[in-house]
């Protein structure tokens, strides 16, 4: 999305390579953007509107059909959490010791993978090898 | 010229592309590097690119090994069964045994997953998918890789990688440009992990005019992830691999939910089930390993993907198009018909926007389905990307070579579409892998592998020329436009672009010559790949934004001749639904049951191919796994 100088409007600079993913849309802050289908293939006269709100954690949909007989309003949460509140800063958590270096093991594992005592798998822990050819 | 030259030194990681993958390798690296410096270089904006810019409705690769559902090597059969046998089984395996701490996080992180409110275990959309509220799921993970990261550059396409002047065929960072200003970009950096996405829009799209935009994979997957390491002379795998999505019509809007939790299914013009009858001939060319309905009836083996597109491209070739999906008896249901539209509006807006401008009800009315174009990636449910190095405990001598998801250059790692041989890793998948780059990238630094690194001001400079080389072009040659954009000494990108689809889709395979190609088409086709190349050499930019055009398409032909080569030199037919080869319209496991490996000489731009053997997870006792 570009400023137009004279129109002082913002607009679409290259229609043919947009994905109608409605990021713009979300983003403008005064509602400022509006999409219609591409016109090779959606006929005027349809509208899907767009509401985000991070602070309440939802997104609030509008679809309008052409013919007027689908006019839905849906509803979804986009976060459980307070925004970017529940991630942690890994600078400040206690580092990693050399045996962990060494092992197999990613950040919060073992514990995450089961959210138990469990242990990474391993081909051995599996009962498994790695073989060459057609097998199975 | 104008354009100002910044440099950001004494980088320890370097993420370049920062979607799925790139999120989690910038995470996770501050854990493993708490005092390394981590760099991300992104040519959209981190809250909302990539291949999740628009949300998504499921995570389609979670074990649920908690709940007790499923284990990672029954993951490792799924993908390998669905991919005709060709993966790389030990990174499949790492990734599935590590991608459900993944998906624990991003709910304690906020993401919205759905639980089945009788079990208390996540929404099963099918074995392997859970339902999510998932329409800010790249804004979070966006966030924790921003608090990992010391610095994000946002809008800057990554062009090149920077070698070391020390060291052969060892990486030293990367550059490129300021999309809005303009500004030349140089990282100097021990390590990059390569994130940068698959490819899109380099095969014709279905599409036409205003909506050519509305393709499968996002238009701005650029191949870039494959450009930047195949310049680099990092091997490539499984290149011929592309994968064809049967999706709704217009809008590419997902089936996977429809098929799995809402039940619907598939039908040809005149309401007739018609899978099945092009079963028996399948079975022929392909052979009963890997085509046995009763056997998949009976044991709930998936029918590979390719297979049931092959099916449904023999019906609509039969004259009995367009198939249906049978949406009118689900939808009667209010609460299906809702998960049906949220689906939608969660990852494929398009696809709402098309039906209500269709007036699309699909509680009258069964929509259409059709076939895409063919597109090169490697996390959804196809493997393309760097032959990479798998981790100790797990991979055989040929597939190990010290650090886990390494590239055959050195300090060059990759995660999600960059790795080849990775099928449906999907979106946990990718972070997942970029969490374990991160980690291993962490070790080849702390090892000592990294130093002594020089790039020196020559390779600086070069870079620097040859990027802006377009806008150079076409300062020199705008007087002789004839008429708008018709100039005898240059083509712009969209030509350019334009060209490539066209040779692609008509020789590579595409979806206007119903995915079929031979060994005479591609030669044809890599002959007209050269000129193209020929050309881009002279392509003229009039601005910074076609400046990015430029290096997309430069880009995106090189990954497409990564393609005709790997399908050139595979001569068979692996996966019939997502190509063709006239010439050897069989499966031969005899002589192709092995994985593709090439190498592209940054030198001299000569092809070497290889074949590297197929190792399989077995069960010790040996009985068929
Ligand atoms: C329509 C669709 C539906 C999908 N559905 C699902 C689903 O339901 N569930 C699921 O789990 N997965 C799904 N996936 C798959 C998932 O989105 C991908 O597997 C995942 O995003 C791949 O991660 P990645 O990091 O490799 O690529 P991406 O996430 O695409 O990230 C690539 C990043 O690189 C950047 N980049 C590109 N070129 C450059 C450059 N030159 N310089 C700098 N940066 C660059 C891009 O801007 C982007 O940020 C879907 C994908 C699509 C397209
Ligand atoms: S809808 Fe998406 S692709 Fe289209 S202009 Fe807006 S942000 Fe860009
Ligand atoms: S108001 Fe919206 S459309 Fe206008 S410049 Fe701001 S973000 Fe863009």
């Amino acid at each position: 999305m570009h400023i137009d100088p004279t129109l002082r409007r913002a607009y679409n600079i290259e229609p043919n390579m947009c994905w109608e993913c409605y990021s713009c849309v979300k983003a403008c802050p005064m509602d400022a953007i509006d999409v219609r289908g591409y016109a090779d293939f959606a006929p005027l006269g349809h509208s899907v509107r767009v509401q985000r709100d991070e602070e309440k954690g939802v997104i609030a949909w509008r679809i309008k059909s052409r013919n007027g007989e689908t006019d839905l309003n849906l509803l979804a949460p986009i976060t459980t959490k307070p925004w970017g509140k529940a991630i942690p800063q890994l600078k400040d958590e206690a580092g990693p010791t050399q045996e962990e270096r060494d092992s197999q093991l990613l950040f919060n594992e073992p514990k995450y993978i089961r959210m138990d005592d469990g242990d990474i798998h391993t081909l051995e822990s599996a009962g498994l090898k790695m073989k060459s050819g057609v097998y199975y | 010229m104008a354009y100002k030259t910044i440099v950001e030194d004494n980088i320890d990681i370097l993420v370049a592309g920062a979607g799925l993958g790139g999120t989690g390798a910038a995470f996770e690296a501050r854990y493993w590097g708490q005092d390394k410096k981590i760099v991300i270089a992104e040519k959209a904006n981190i809250d909302r690119s990539g291949a999740v810019a628009q949300g998504l409705y499921a995570i389609n690769c979670y074990m649920g090994t908690r709940f007790g559902e499923n284990n990672p090597e029954d993951h490792v059969r799924y993908a390998r069964i669905d991919l005709m046998g060709m993966v790389r089984e030990d990174l499949l395996f790492d990734m599935a045994r590590h991608v459900d701490s993944t998906v624990h996080q991003f709910e304690e992180w906020g993401l919205p997953i759905m639980r089945d409110p009788k079990t208390g275990a996540y929404q099963r959309e099918g074995r392997w998918q859970i339902m999510i509220h998932g329409e800010s799921y790249k804004p979070i993970v966006a966030e924790a890789a921003k608090k990992s990261a010391d610095k994000v550059f946002n809008r800057i396409c990554v062009t090149h990688l920077l070698m070391d002047d020390a060291k052969e065929n060892r990486v030293a960072g990367a550059v490129g440009f300021n999309v809005r200003t303009g500004n030349y970009h140089v990282f100097k950096a021990k390590t990059v992990i390569v994130g940068a996405g698959g490819a899109s829009n380099i095969f014709r799209p279905r599409s036409v005019g205003e909506g050519a935009g509305r393709v499968w994979y996002a238009p701005w997957s650029s191949g870039s992830a494959y450009g930047l390491m195949i310049q680099a002379g990092a091997k490539m795998t499984q290149m011929e691999n592309r994968i064809v999505l049967a999706r709704f019509k217009d809008g590419y809007g997902p089936v996977g939910a429809y098929f799995l939790h809402l039940k619907t299914y598939t039908q040809n013009a005149y309401g007739e089930e018609y899978e099945s009858k092009w079963f028996p001939e399948l079975q022929k060319m392909v052979g009963k390993e890997y085509l046995d309905p009763e056997a998949s009836h009976l044991t709930h083996r998936p029918i590979p993907t390719c297979l049931r597109n092959h099916a449904l491209i023999c019906e609509v070739n039969a004259g009995r198009g367009p198939i249906h999906m049978v949406t009118m008896e689900a939808f009667q249901d209010p609460h299906l018909e809702e998960i049906g539209w949220h689906n939608f509006l969660g990852m494929t807006v398009g696809q709402a926007v098309l039906w209500a401008a269709t007036d699309v009800n699909p509680k009258y009315e069964n929509p259409e389905l059709t076939t895409s174009e063919p597109y090169v990636m490697g996390s959804h449910a196809t493997g393309s990307g760097a032959w990479c190095s798998g981790p100790e405990d797990v991979s055989p001598p040929e597939y190990f070579w010290g650090y886990n998801r390494m590239t055959t250059v050195e300090g060059l790692f990759g995660a999600g579409d960059a790795v080849g041989g990775t099928p449906h890793a999907f979106s946990s998948g990718s972070f997942t892998e970029g969490r374990l780059a991160a980690k291993a990238a962490c070790k080849y630094i702390d090892d000592g592998k990294a130093e002594g690194i020089r790039v020196s001001q020559e390779q600086i400079d070069r870079r620097k020329a040859e990027i802006y080389k377009p806008l150079e072009h076409y300062k020199i040659f705008r007087n002789e436009i004839v008429a708008g954009d018709v100039n005898p000494n240059y083509i712009n990108p969209r030509q350019g672009l334009d060209r490539l689809q066209k040779l692609m889709d008509e020789y590579g395979g595409g979806a206007t010559v119903n995915y079929m190609t031979n060994d005479k088409l591609l030669n044809i086709g890599l002959k007209k790949l050269k000129t193209l190349e020929e050309d881009l050499d002279k392509i003229g930019a009039e601005n910074i934004h076609e400046l990015l055009r430029a290096w997309e398409l430069k880009h995106r032909v090189l990954t497409s001749e990564s393609v005709l080569q790997h399908t050139l030199f595979r001569k068979e037919t692996r996966w019939p639904g997502y190509y063709y080869r006239g010439d050897a319209m069989k499966l031969d496991d005899e002589n192709w049951h092995v994985l593709t490996v090439s190498r592209r000489d940054p030198e001299t731009g000569e092809y070497t191919m290889e074949k590297a053997p197929l190792y399989h997870l077995v069960s010790e006792s040996e009985e068929a796994a």
